[in-house]
Protein backbone atom coordinates (compact mmCIF):
# COMPACT_ATOMS: atom_id res chain seq x y z
CA UNK A 1 0.00 0.00 0.00
CA UNK A 2 2.75 2.59 0.95
CA UNK A 3 4.57 1.74 -1.87
CA UNK A 4 1.95 2.11 -4.43
CA UNK A 5 1.50 5.35 -2.97
CA UNK A 6 4.68 6.78 -2.70
CA UNK A 7 6.69 4.57 -5.17
CA UNK A 8 9.45 6.92 -5.00
CA UNK A 9 10.09 8.08 -1.57
CA UNK A 10 13.61 10.11 -2.79
CA UNK A 11 11.62 11.75 -5.85
CA UNK A 12 8.82 12.44 -3.36
CA UNK A 13 11.07 14.04 -0.65
CA UNK A 14 12.87 16.37 -3.60
CA UNK A 15 9.72 17.56 -4.62
CA UNK A 16 8.37 18.77 -1.33
CA UNK A 17 11.86 20.38 0.07
CA UNK A 18 12.37 21.93 -4.03
CA UNK A 19 8.92 23.31 -3.61
CA UNK A 20 9.67 25.05 0.34
CA UNK A 21 12.52 26.77 -1.52
CA UNK A 22 10.90 27.87 -4.19
CA UNK A 23 8.32 29.48 -1.88
CA UNK A 24 11.02 30.33 0.00
CA UNK A 25 8.60 30.35 3.55
CA UNK A 26 7.98 27.89 5.67
CA UNK A 27 4.18 27.48 6.91
CA UNK A 28 1.96 24.36 7.31
CA UNK A 29 -0.26 25.45 3.82
CA UNK A 30 3.08 25.42 1.47
CA UNK A 31 4.09 21.74 3.23
CA UNK A 32 0.86 20.20 2.70
CA UNK A 33 0.79 21.82 -0.67
CA UNK A 34 4.41 20.40 -1.62
CA UNK A 35 3.64 17.11 -0.27
CA UNK A 36 0.73 16.82 -2.19
CA UNK A 37 3.10 17.26 -5.56
CA UNK A 38 5.20 15.03 -3.87
CA UNK A 39 2.55 12.67 -4.28
CA UNK A 40 1.11 13.41 -7.50
CA UNK A 41 3.97 14.15 -9.52
CA UNK A 42 5.32 10.45 -8.96
CA UNK A 43 2.65 8.92 -9.84
CA UNK A 44 1.82 10.82 -12.96
CA UNK A 45 5.39 9.95 -14.10
CA UNK A 46 6.03 6.76 -12.63
CA UNK A 47 5.51 5.30 -16.53
CA UNK A 48 8.55 7.33 -17.36
CA UNK A 49 11.10 5.20 -15.10
CA UNK A 50 10.58 1.29 -15.54
CA UNK A 51 13.76 0.80 -13.97
CA UNK A 52 15.24 3.26 -11.31
CA UNK A 53 17.85 2.87 -9.84
CA UNK A 54 18.84 1.72 -6.31
CA UNK A 55 20.76 3.86 -3.96
CA UNK A 56 23.21 2.27 -1.41
CA UNK A 57 24.90 3.90 1.15
CA UNK A 58 23.26 7.29 1.17
CA UNK A 59 26.08 9.10 3.57
CA UNK A 60 28.36 8.23 0.56
CA UNK A 61 26.01 10.92 -1.22
CA UNK A 62 27.03 13.77 1.36
CA UNK A 63 31.09 12.57 1.05
CA UNK A 64 30.56 12.48 -2.82
CA UNK A 65 29.00 15.92 -2.67
CA UNK A 66 31.49 17.57 -0.44
CA UNK A 67 34.61 15.86 -2.43
CA UNK A 68 33.26 17.19 -6.19
CA UNK A 69 31.99 20.82 -4.61
CA UNK A 70 35.77 21.24 -3.40
CA UNK A 71 37.42 19.86 -6.80
CA UNK A 72 35.17 22.27 -8.07
CA UNK A 73 36.66 25.24 -6.02
CA UNK A 74 40.26 23.94 -6.47
CA UNK A 75 39.16 23.61 -10.58
CA UNK A 76 38.06 26.99 -10.57
CA UNK A 77 41.39 28.49 -9.91
CA UNK A 78 43.39 26.19 -12.11
CA UNK A 79 41.53 26.52 -15.15
CA UNK A 80 41.51 30.10 -14.08
CA UNK A 81 45.26 29.89 -13.62
CA UNK A 82 45.95 28.88 -16.80
CA UNK A 83 43.91 31.05 -19.25
CA UNK A 84 45.81 34.05 -17.66
CA UNK A 85 49.10 33.23 -17.29
CA UNK A 86 49.89 30.47 -19.75
CA UNK A 87 50.47 31.06 -23.34
CA UNK A 88 47.99 29.57 -26.06
CA UNK A 89 50.46 28.25 -27.59
CA UNK A 90 51.70 26.36 -24.10
CA UNK A 91 47.98 24.64 -23.64
CA UNK A 92 48.43 21.17 -24.47
CA UNK A 93 44.74 20.09 -24.34
CA UNK A 94 44.20 16.05 -24.70
CA UNK A 95 41.38 13.70 -25.52
CA UNK A 96 41.03 11.09 -22.42
CA UNK A 97 38.66 7.85 -23.36
CA UNK A 98 38.65 6.71 -19.87
CA UNK A 99 36.50 3.20 -19.69
CA UNK A 100 33.71 2.88 -17.01
CA UNK A 101 33.15 0.15 -14.67
CA UNK A 102 29.78 1.69 -14.02
CA UNK A 103 26.82 0.10 -15.77
CA UNK A 104 23.71 2.21 -15.04
CA UNK A 105 22.86 5.00 -17.21
CA UNK A 106 22.09 7.27 -13.96
CA UNK A 107 25.41 6.25 -12.08
CA UNK A 108 27.35 7.54 -15.43
CA UNK A 109 24.86 10.52 -15.95
CA UNK A 110 26.29 11.39 -12.71
CA UNK A 111 30.03 10.97 -13.51
CA UNK A 112 29.74 13.08 -16.67
CA UNK A 113 28.30 16.20 -14.71
CA UNK A 114 30.73 15.89 -12.46
CA UNK A 115 33.57 15.64 -15.00
CA UNK A 116 32.25 18.29 -16.50
CA UNK A 117 32.04 20.47 -13.63
CA UNK A 118 35.56 19.75 -12.12
CA UNK A 119 39.65 20.00 -12.78
CA UNK A 120 40.08 21.94 -16.52
CA UNK A 121 37.77 18.15 -18.15
CA UNK A 122 34.55 18.49 -20.30
CA UNK A 123 32.90 15.01 -20.74
CA UNK A 124 32.28 15.11 -24.27
CA UNK A 125 30.32 11.54 -25.50
CA UNK A 126 29.89 8.06 -24.33
CA UNK A 127 31.16 4.71 -26.55
CA UNK A 128 27.96 3.49 -28.31
CA UNK A 129 27.36 0.52 -26.18
CA UNK A 130 28.20 2.71 -22.89
CA UNK A 131 31.61 1.37 -21.84
CA UNK A 132 33.57 4.12 -22.03
CA UNK A 133 34.07 8.22 -22.18
CA UNK A 134 35.96 10.29 -24.01
CA UNK A 135 37.02 13.30 -21.90
CA UNK A 136 38.34 16.62 -23.10
CA UNK A 137 41.64 18.02 -20.62
CA UNK A 138 42.57 21.17 -21.06
CA UNK A 139 46.10 21.18 -20.02
CA UNK A 140 48.05 18.25 -18.79
CA UNK A 141 51.36 16.99 -19.18
CA UNK A 142 50.33 13.40 -18.09
CA UNK A 143 46.56 12.50 -19.62
CA UNK A 144 46.89 8.88 -18.22
CA UNK A 145 47.07 10.36 -14.14
CA UNK A 146 43.97 12.59 -15.33
CA UNK A 147 42.14 9.10 -16.32
CA UNK A 148 43.70 7.32 -12.99
CA UNK A 149 42.00 10.10 -11.14
CA UNK A 150 39.17 10.19 -12.25
CA UNK A 151 38.20 6.54 -11.57
CA UNK A 152 39.47 6.67 -8.30
CA UNK A 153 37.80 9.74 -7.11
CA UNK A 154 34.98 9.91 -8.26
CA UNK A 155 34.25 6.56 -9.88
CA UNK A 156 35.10 4.25 -7.41
CA UNK A 157 32.65 6.49 -4.86
CA UNK A 158 29.70 5.89 -7.36
CA UNK A 159 30.25 2.82 -7.61
CA UNK A 160 29.25 2.65 -3.94
CA UNK A 161 26.48 4.74 -4.11
CA UNK A 162 24.96 2.46 -7.08
CA UNK A 163 25.81 -0.42 -6.41
CA UNK B 1 24.65 46.28 8.72
CA UNK B 2 27.72 45.61 10.35
CA UNK B 3 31.40 46.10 8.73
CA UNK B 4 32.06 42.48 9.31
CA UNK B 5 29.22 41.11 7.14
CA UNK B 6 29.85 43.97 4.55
CA UNK B 7 33.19 43.32 4.32
CA UNK B 8 32.37 39.16 3.61
CA UNK B 9 29.73 39.90 1.11
CA UNK B 10 32.17 42.20 -1.05
CA UNK B 11 34.64 39.66 -0.78
CA UNK B 12 32.44 37.01 -2.18
CA UNK B 13 31.13 39.69 -4.97
CA UNK B 14 34.84 40.05 -5.82
CA UNK B 15 36.01 37.22 -6.34
CA UNK B 16 32.70 36.50 -8.29
CA UNK B 17 33.50 38.92 -10.64
CA UNK B 18 36.87 37.77 -11.10
CA UNK B 19 35.85 34.54 -12.00
CA UNK B 20 33.18 36.10 -14.16
CA UNK B 21 35.69 37.98 -15.68
CA UNK B 22 38.63 35.13 -16.19
CA UNK B 23 35.68 33.13 -18.07
CA UNK B 24 34.61 35.78 -20.38
CA UNK B 25 38.23 36.26 -20.91
CA UNK B 26 38.95 32.34 -21.61
CA UNK B 27 36.27 32.59 -24.67
CA UNK B 28 38.55 35.51 -26.23
CA UNK B 29 41.83 33.98 -25.56
CA UNK B 30 41.34 30.07 -26.26
CA UNK B 31 41.42 29.26 -29.91
CA UNK B 32 39.36 26.33 -30.75
CA UNK B 33 35.46 25.34 -29.62
CA UNK B 34 36.52 22.32 -27.45
CA UNK B 35 38.71 24.44 -25.33
CA UNK B 36 36.58 27.17 -25.14
CA UNK B 37 33.77 25.27 -23.28
CA UNK B 38 36.56 25.33 -19.94
CA UNK B 39 36.40 28.56 -19.14
CA UNK B 40 32.23 29.18 -19.20
CA UNK B 41 31.80 25.53 -18.06
CA UNK B 42 34.00 25.97 -14.54
CA UNK B 43 35.01 29.84 -14.02
CA UNK B 44 30.78 30.70 -13.88
CA UNK B 45 30.19 28.13 -11.34
CA UNK B 46 32.24 29.96 -8.78
CA UNK B 47 31.70 33.07 -10.40
CA UNK B 48 27.64 32.72 -10.03
CA UNK B 49 28.28 30.80 -6.91
CA UNK B 50 29.89 33.88 -5.11
CA UNK B 51 27.17 36.27 -6.16
CA UNK B 52 24.90 33.67 -4.32
CA UNK B 53 26.30 33.37 -1.41
CA UNK B 54 27.07 37.12 -1.20
CA UNK B 55 23.20 37.70 -1.86
CA UNK B 56 22.72 34.72 1.01
CA UNK B 57 24.24 36.82 3.54
CA UNK B 58 23.14 40.15 2.49
CA UNK B 59 19.31 38.74 2.99
CA UNK B 60 20.42 36.93 6.04
CA UNK B 61 21.59 40.46 7.68
CA UNK B 62 19.12 42.34 5.98
CA UNK B 63 16.17 41.22 6.80
CA UNK B 64 16.87 37.86 9.44
CA UNK B 65 15.41 35.30 7.21
CA UNK B 66 17.78 32.69 5.28
CA UNK B 67 16.93 32.88 2.04
CA UNK B 68 16.68 29.15 -0.23
CA UNK B 69 16.57 30.60 -3.59
CA UNK B 70 20.34 30.87 -4.00
CA UNK B 71 20.53 27.09 -3.31
CA UNK B 72 18.27 26.16 -5.75
CA UNK B 73 19.72 28.38 -8.23
CA UNK B 74 22.90 26.43 -8.39
CA UNK B 75 20.77 23.07 -7.41
CA UNK B 76 19.79 24.07 -10.88
CA UNK B 77 22.74 25.40 -12.47
CA UNK B 78 24.27 22.10 -11.16
CA UNK B 79 22.26 19.87 -13.36
CA UNK B 80 22.10 22.15 -16.39
CA UNK B 81 25.61 23.78 -16.91
CA UNK B 82 27.13 20.31 -17.99
CA UNK B 83 24.15 18.89 -19.97
CA UNK B 84 24.69 22.34 -21.97
CA UNK B 85 28.49 21.61 -22.28
CA UNK B 86 27.90 18.25 -23.36
CA UNK B 87 25.39 19.02 -26.01
CA UNK B 88 28.00 21.60 -27.55
CA UNK B 89 31.10 19.19 -27.48
CA UNK B 90 28.88 16.95 -29.28
CA UNK B 91 27.51 19.12 -32.37
CA UNK B 92 31.34 20.18 -32.40
CA UNK B 93 32.25 16.93 -32.90
CA UNK B 94 29.63 16.06 -35.20
CA UNK B 95 30.02 18.49 -37.51
CA UNK B 96 33.98 19.01 -37.58
CA UNK B 97 36.41 16.35 -36.37
CA UNK B 98 36.39 13.08 -38.09
CA UNK B 99 36.60 10.34 -36.45
CA UNK B 100 39.83 9.14 -36.56
CA UNK B 101 41.01 12.33 -34.51
CA UNK B 102 39.77 11.11 -31.28
CA UNK B 103 41.57 8.09 -29.85
CA UNK B 104 39.69 5.00 -30.08
CA UNK B 105 37.40 4.03 -27.39
CA UNK B 106 39.40 0.43 -26.64
CA UNK B 107 35.99 -1.13 -26.98
CA UNK B 108 34.11 -3.19 -29.65
CA UNK B 109 31.84 -0.27 -30.02
CA UNK B 110 33.45 3.37 -31.15
CA UNK B 111 32.31 6.40 -29.95
CA UNK B 112 28.33 7.30 -30.25
CA UNK B 113 28.15 10.00 -32.74
CA UNK B 114 29.90 7.78 -35.86
CA UNK B 115 28.82 4.28 -34.48
CA UNK B 116 25.02 2.95 -34.02
CA UNK B 117 24.65 1.26 -30.10
CA UNK B 118 24.43 -2.73 -29.80
CA UNK B 119 20.78 -3.91 -30.78
CA UNK B 120 18.38 -3.61 -28.12
CA UNK B 121 20.01 -0.93 -25.74
CA UNK B 122 19.31 2.22 -28.16
CA UNK B 123 16.10 2.61 -26.22
CA UNK B 124 17.34 1.62 -22.57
Amino acid sequence: MLTRLVPHPLLSLTLVLVWLGLVNTFTLGNLILGTLFGLIIPMVTAAYWPNRPRLARPFKIIEYVLVVLWDIIVANVQVAMIILFRREPDIRSHWIPIPLDLKSAEAITVLAGTITMTPGTVSAMLAADGGAILVHCLHTDDPDSVRDEIKSRYERRLKEIFP
Amino acid sequence: MDVAAELLISVFLVISGIFGFVGSYGLVKLKNTVQRLHAPTKATTLGVGGVLLASIIFFYVDTGHVSVHELLISLFLFLTAPITANFIAKAYLARNTPQDELPPSDRDFGWSIYDDPPDGEADR
